[in-house]
């Protein structure tokens, strides 16, 4: 079991992280945050392991902690 | 410990000068008049546990300057005229970066390549800059090889001081001339720099420095604090020579090396009844408008003297503009052939004939 | 019990602002480089150098001692910093503008003299804070707002190609040329930079990695597709790889 920590407002909607997600645990938000983005959000239906791949891809350090 | 006079070449009185005056870092491209500079600190330093670097350019000499400068070490750099207009750009940085450099300027004759005569040509590439923005190199000018160590000295003390780059701005017949003097010990205290200067954010908040702003009010500011220092500058390390200004009706204008020239024409002029003085500014910017403008309140003519076609002659016009009504005469050459005594003095009794026996008759001599 | 994986490293300021474009490569790049710092436990006594370009605004983010450089002059600025207090750790992160057009003087003669400074390189093949414009490491046939049709060799000549160029000037310890296209690659890419800094902590000389990078925004692609153009036609002309490695040898 895992756990991400992202911070909505630090997104800008590249989505590298989702494209990376082993497990598709993050998919797009439907609101926007204040950047004026559609953010990436986690998905908590699905089972995040903790691989901090979604942080080390995300060019804005909005992956702020990883947990496992 | 007693200091003795020696027999010194200007140049060498210079690099001598920023040794004793504890200059860490020193980086330099050659250039003549001036390369006796490098070539003697090019051992000095490195001998002294100090920093030397043979830059690929100036260019890149003034860019060494600025990262050594940040680290709150006393820098520098030496260069002459058109290699000192390649480091305009690493100079408008520093200056808004509010780093604390000295720059060795030794006129040759120009423009362009020109030639390794000496010149002052280079007045207002110093004084009125080359580099983007608004900004003032606090520039002294010596006139003997005594003057080179000691506003050498002068020099990095008003640097660290006021954290703003200074130019010593000699020329070629300076740098190269012998004379007596005596390179004394470092006058001036110490400036602690570590309230900003740059050594890795151990135990604080990190520094950064930078020219760029992007806020519009902050960059003003900064603009306007770094003006005020100027003010501060003028008003607080001002160096000048008056020489029988008193009672003068005519007076010689003049900086540097072709001043010490005037002075002797001056004197000469005197022996013979004509009453003429002397201004020398040694702080050449920020420009001691207000002394000029005294001095032309109370004279009825001033013959501006400088080896170029006149550069300084217009600060001297700018400082009297609304405080007198005399006339300005100019006496120059540019391209670097030096005037005798005799050609001044000639020059002098010209002047002062056109201007004080026209008013007074010849009973004033 | 759960365990902390990943967090955001100490070398980068806790309000940070990141200020590239949405997907550009730049800020997982500033990433690698603080995280390296953390791991050798230099951040106390790291001083960095901002150049001319996305990267200027570095102390936004990066949490050491910055000195602003005027455009190309980066490693001339380290120069004097270094050589002021030898006994920091001292990086320039320059993007390809900066670094290999107008800064090569300042850059080979750094290197030239094996400066013990690290040198980060961003390359995009454009000028990316200008709007776009062709740059010294555009590739033949690229269009940008300088090339419209295209970088044609007869007019602009060709790509530069710093690393190989690089790994010749005897100064330097370590020349690596990464990219940050994924997962593994960016994995790579810190191992690169870290032995970048270890070529002057451990006084061999220069360390230099050329980071392969994306440009989403000038490119006019998706970040997705901008990794892809990394991936293929960048990657043929610029091949990465380590092409100088004195750290391994010591």
């Amino acid at each position: 079991m895992g756990r991400i920590v992202l911070n909505r407002d630090k997104c800008k909607a590249c989505y590298l992280c989702i494209d990376s997600c082993p497990n598709k645990v993050l998919e797009v938000d439907e609101k926007v945050n204040n950047l004026g983005y559609y953010p990436a959000k986690v998905n908590e239906d699905k089972k995040c392991v903790g691989c901090a791949i979604c942080a080390r891809v995300c060019p804005d350090m909005a992956i702020e902690k990883v947990y496992r | 410990m007693k200091r003795e006079k020696e027999l010194l070449k200007g140049n060498y009185a210079i690099a001598r000068a920023a040794v004793e005056a504890g200059c860490q870092s020193y980086f330099a491209y050659p250039i003549t008049p001036q390369s006796e500079i490098g070539e003697y600190l090019s051992s000095a330093m490195p001998e002294n546990g100090r920093a030397y670097v043979a830059a690929e350019s100036e260019v890149a000499a003034i860019s060494m300057v600025l990262g050594a400068g940040a680290t709150g070490v006393k820098a520098m750099t030496s260069s002459s005229s058109c290699a000192v207009s390649l480091m305009q750009e690493g100079l408008s940085f520093i200056a808004g970066d509010e780093i604390p450099c000295v720059l060795v300027s030794v006129m040759r004759a120009g423009p362009g390549l020109g030639y390794i005569y000496p010149s002052q040509g280079d007045y207002y590439q110093t004084t009125k800059g080359g580099g983007n923005g608004d900004y003032k190199i606090v520039t002294y000018a010596p006139s003997s090889v005594q003057e080179c160590i000691d506003l050498t000295y002068k020099s990095f003390y008003v640097s660290q001081k006021y954290r703003t780059p200074v130019c010593l701005l000699a020329d070629g017949m300076l740098g190269q001339m012998m004379e007596p003097a005596v390179v004394g010990e470092y006058p001036y205290e110490e400036i602690d720099q570590s309230s900003w200067a740059l050594d890795g954010a151990k135990d604080r908040e990190p520094r950064h420095i930078a020219s760029i702003e992007r806020e519009q009010e902050t960059l003003r500011k900064r603009v306007v604090k770094i003006f005020e220092k100027y003010n501060k500058i003028l008003e607080k390390e001002n160096i000048f020579e008056k020489y029988e200004i008193e009672g003068a009706k005519l007076v010689i204008t003049a900086f540097g090396s072709i001043a010490r020239i005037a002075k002797a024409a001056v004197k000469k002029a005197r022996k013979n009844g004509m009453k003429v003085g002397l201004f020398r500014p040694i702080l050449l910017n920020p420009f001691p408008e207000k002394i000029v403008a005294e001095i032309a309140q109370k004279v009825d003519g001033i013959l501006d003297i400088e080896l170029n076609c006149g550069q300084m002659l217009n600060d001297i016009k700018a400082s009297i503009a609304c405080a007198a009504t005399i006339p300005v005469e100019f006496y120059g050459r540019p391209a670097g052939v030096m005037m005798t005594v005799e050609e001044i003095y000639k020059q002098i009794e010209t002047v002062y004939r056109k201007i004080v026996e026209k008013k007074y008759g010849t009973a004033c001599i | 019990m759960e365990q902390l994986v990943y967090k955001k490293p100490d070398s980068i300021r806790d309000d940070y602002k990141i200020t590239f474009c949405p997907g550009c490569d730049h800020g997982v790049a500033v990433r690698l480089v603080a995280e390296v710092l953390d791991e050798l436990n230099v951040r106390e006594k790291t001083i960095g150098i901002a150049s001319v370009g996305c990267s200027v605004f570095s102390y936004d983010f990066f949490n050491v001692d910055i000195v602003e450089a005027a455009h190309g002059r980066s490693l001339a600025v380290a120069t004097g910093v270094k050589r002021s207090k030898p006994d920091k750790v001292v990086f320039t992160y320059q993007g390809d503008g900066d670094l290999a057009s107008i800064g090569i003087a300042e850059t080979i003669h750094a290197m030239t003299r094996g400066e013990k400074v690290t040198a980060i390189c961003i390359n995009n093949t454009t000028y990316g804070m200008t709007g776009g414009q062709a740059g010294p490491t555009t590739l033949i046939g690229q269009v940008t707002t300088t090339t419209t049709k295209g970088r044609q060799v007869d007019i602009s000549g060709y790509p530069l190609k710093i690393s190989e160029l690089l790994k010749e000037v005897d100064g330097t310890a370590y020349v690596a040329r990464v990219t940050l296209d994924s997962p593994s690659a960016i994995l790579n890419a810190k191992k690169c930079i870290k032995k970048a800094f270890e070529a002057q902590i451990k006084g061999l000389g220069t360390g230099f990695v050329e980071i392969l990078a994306t440009c989403p925004t000038n490119w006019k692609l998706t970040p997705q597709e901008a990794h892809a153009r990394v991936r293929g036609e960048m990657s043929e002309v610029f091949k990465p790889g380590v092409y100088k490695d004195k750290v391994s040898e010591a």
